[in-house]
């Protein structure tokens, strides 16, 4: 099996800026406060994932998941080490990312396709496809500010979902939409999952990434903690003791 | 790799699963492993011109829509500002009675000043504008300002529709030199805009002021140019010092198309031009579009220096 992302020791340096303008700088040098600082976001991070491997990636807030998320990503860059990737990349990381309130739905999924990187031809073959699997019925050429919320969300995790992708990322809770649309969702990222599409997924929710991933990665304050098996990572990160009750709601959330 | 099978009906099927991930493995074993950033600059616009036609289109649609008269906005706009200058100047001062046509004088240079102030006032918000976008996907952020430049070229069809009809109207006669004229001058702040609209993009992030001196900058402009007054007064006021004046690109810019639109419609075009239009015109604006080449370069080096810290700042 090929490699399909290779992080090779990562480090991410993130500026804390204390004061903005001209008088809380002056003010804080005169005061010989400092002004600025630095931080490392992440700590020479290196793993290698194969092609259709399920990547969990946990920890707890701040430890550095989404900043590692938007490397792979191609947003940011790293400042030292190196993140490769093969194939394209998609995922429910930038669902109604662009949509404009004043267009119509038609619009901003031509629109939404393009930023997740689909070409027109693509986006036309899978609109309807996309339009099935949002249940906007009649709402198609309203625009999407006049969505409910629920719609609104369909909409964007419909296109996210319909990319062909190689890596798969996902950096939210699958908890779009009513329950029938939770079930559906959940059948399509299994489908997902069986093509063979790698799956790099940041959740908290224990029973979700045991429902999804095969493999689980663990941050800690920007230093990968643990990487390996999934019942092993989430008790690592000391999900596992939760009381069944909140894993359940947690599982019912899919 | 250790397939699990949960009870709750999410079953992997292993076997499956690891036939398709080698079937997928194997499609992509021509395919290196790269860096998943895209590359940046102005050919890596150019490699996303479905993405950017899309958001330059998002921009001027979402501009009209819900008004009542949508995209006739477009032309009351460039319209009740040209009516406002020849108010001011031509009636109540007065100027450009000696000069045929001072209204297309004026016209031609309001349509490069606009194209400018709105490229790079745009073009300046442009980034910040579009922080949940950049923050999200991986696109070439230089996306942004090229899409301002394109908007407000989108906006130039009303102009011209405006000053087409005056134009028939007054007998326009260009010749080839007039046209070559036009081209270059549209070169000229086109280029010079959109290397502008880079830096100014990337210095808001950083500093917010910089839309605020952007504003305060534009509002100079169009006393800067000969737009509201010809050139040969700038030329009889300033004799020997109109090198600093015409160093300014934006007034070759003006220039050049004045001598595209309005030098063809006067009765006498040689004592049109003797008078007020500057000397070596033509080697001036080449000077300029090759001064605004390089500064888009260096332009596109300051926006690949900095850029890399554009998300974290947003």
């Amino acid at each position: 099996m090929s490699d399909s992302i290779i992080v090779e020791n990562v480090s991410k340096r993130f500026t804390k800026h204390y004061h903005r303008t001209l008088k809380q700088v002056t003010v804080a040098m005169a005061r010989r406060q400092p002004v600025t600082n630095t931080f490392l976001a992440l700590d020479d991070v290196s793993f290698r994932v194969q092609q259709g491997e399920a990547i969990g990636l946990m920890g707890l807030n701040g430890s550095g998941k989404s900043t590692l998320l938007k490397l792979v990503q191609g947003v940011m860059h790293p400042d030292a080490g190196s993140v490769r990737t093969r194939g394209r990349i998609s995922g429910l990381i930038a669902t109604g990312a662009g949509f404009h309130p004043q267009l119509t739905g038609r619009e901003n999924i031509y629109l939404n396709a393009a930023i997740l990187g689909m070409s027109e031809a693509e986006t036309k073959r899978k609109f309807d496809a996309i339009t099935d699997f949002a249940a906007l019925d009649d709402f198609l050429d309203s625009p999407v500010g006049h969505y409910s919320s629920g719609m609104y969300a369909r909409l964007g995790f419909a296109i996210a979902i319909h990319v062909d992708a190689d890596i798969f990322l996902a950096d939210e809770a699958l908890s779009v939409g009513d329950k029938p649309f939770k079930v559906k969702c959940m059948a399509k990222l299994k489908e997902i999952r069986e093509s063979g599409v790698t799956i790099f997924y940041v959740s908290h929710a224990a029973g979700s990434v045991r429902r999804i991933c095969n493999r689980v990665l663990v941050l800690e304050k920007g230093v990968l903690g643990f990487d390996g098996d999934v019942d092993a990572g989430i008790k690592y990160v000391k999900y596992d003791d939760d009381s069944e009750g909140t894993d359940d709601e947690l599982g019912s959330e899919v | 790799m250790t397939d699990t099978i949960k009870s709750d009906g999410a079953a992997w099927d292993p076997e499956e699963h690891a036939r398709n991930a080698a079937t997928r493995s194997a499609a992509l074993a021509d395919v290196p492993l790269a860096s998943p950033a895209p590359r940046g600059g102005i050919r890596g616009v150019l490699e996303h011109r479905y993405l950017l036609t899309l958001l330059v289109k998002r921009e001027v649609t979402a501009r009209y829509t819900g008004s009542f008269l949508g995209m006739v906005w477009s032309y009351i706009t460039p319209l009740t500002q040209f009516f406002m200058y020849i108010f001011i100047f031509a009636l109540l001062l007065g100027r450009g009675k000696a000069i045929e046509h001072f209204a297309i004088h004026v016209f031609a240079a309001l349509m490069v000043v606009t194209l400018f102030t709105e490229t790079i006032q745009a073009g300046t918000r442009s980034i910040t504008r579009n922080s949940s976008l950049l923050q999200k996907s991986a696109m070439p952020r230089e996306m942004f300002p090229v899409a301002s430049l394109l908007v407000s070229i989108y906006h130039l069809w009303p102009e011209f529709v405006i000053l087409a009809i005056a134009l028939v109207y007054t007998g326009w006669s260009p010749d080839l030199t007039a046209v070559a004229a036009g081209v270059l001058g549209y070169a000229v702040i086109i280029v010079f805009s959109l290397a502008l609209g880079l830096m100014l993009s990337v210095s808001q992030v950083f500093l917010r002021d910089t839309s605020q001196m952007v504003n305060v900058i534009n509002n100079f402009i169009r006393f800067g140019v000969p737009m509201m007054y010809p050139y040969s007064l700038v030329a009889s006021r300033f004799h020997g010092h109109t090198d600093l004046y015409l160093a300014n690109p934006i007034a070759d810019a003006v220039l050049l198309v004045q001598r595209c639109f309005w030098v063809p419609t006067t009765s006498d075009q040689q004592e049109t031009i003797a008078l007020h239009m500057p000397d070596h015109l033509f080697t001036r604006g080449l000077i300029a579009l090759a001064a605004a080449l390089v500064l888009l370069v260096v332009a596109q080096k300051v926006f690949a220096r900095f850029e890399n810290k554009i998300p974290e700042r947003l």
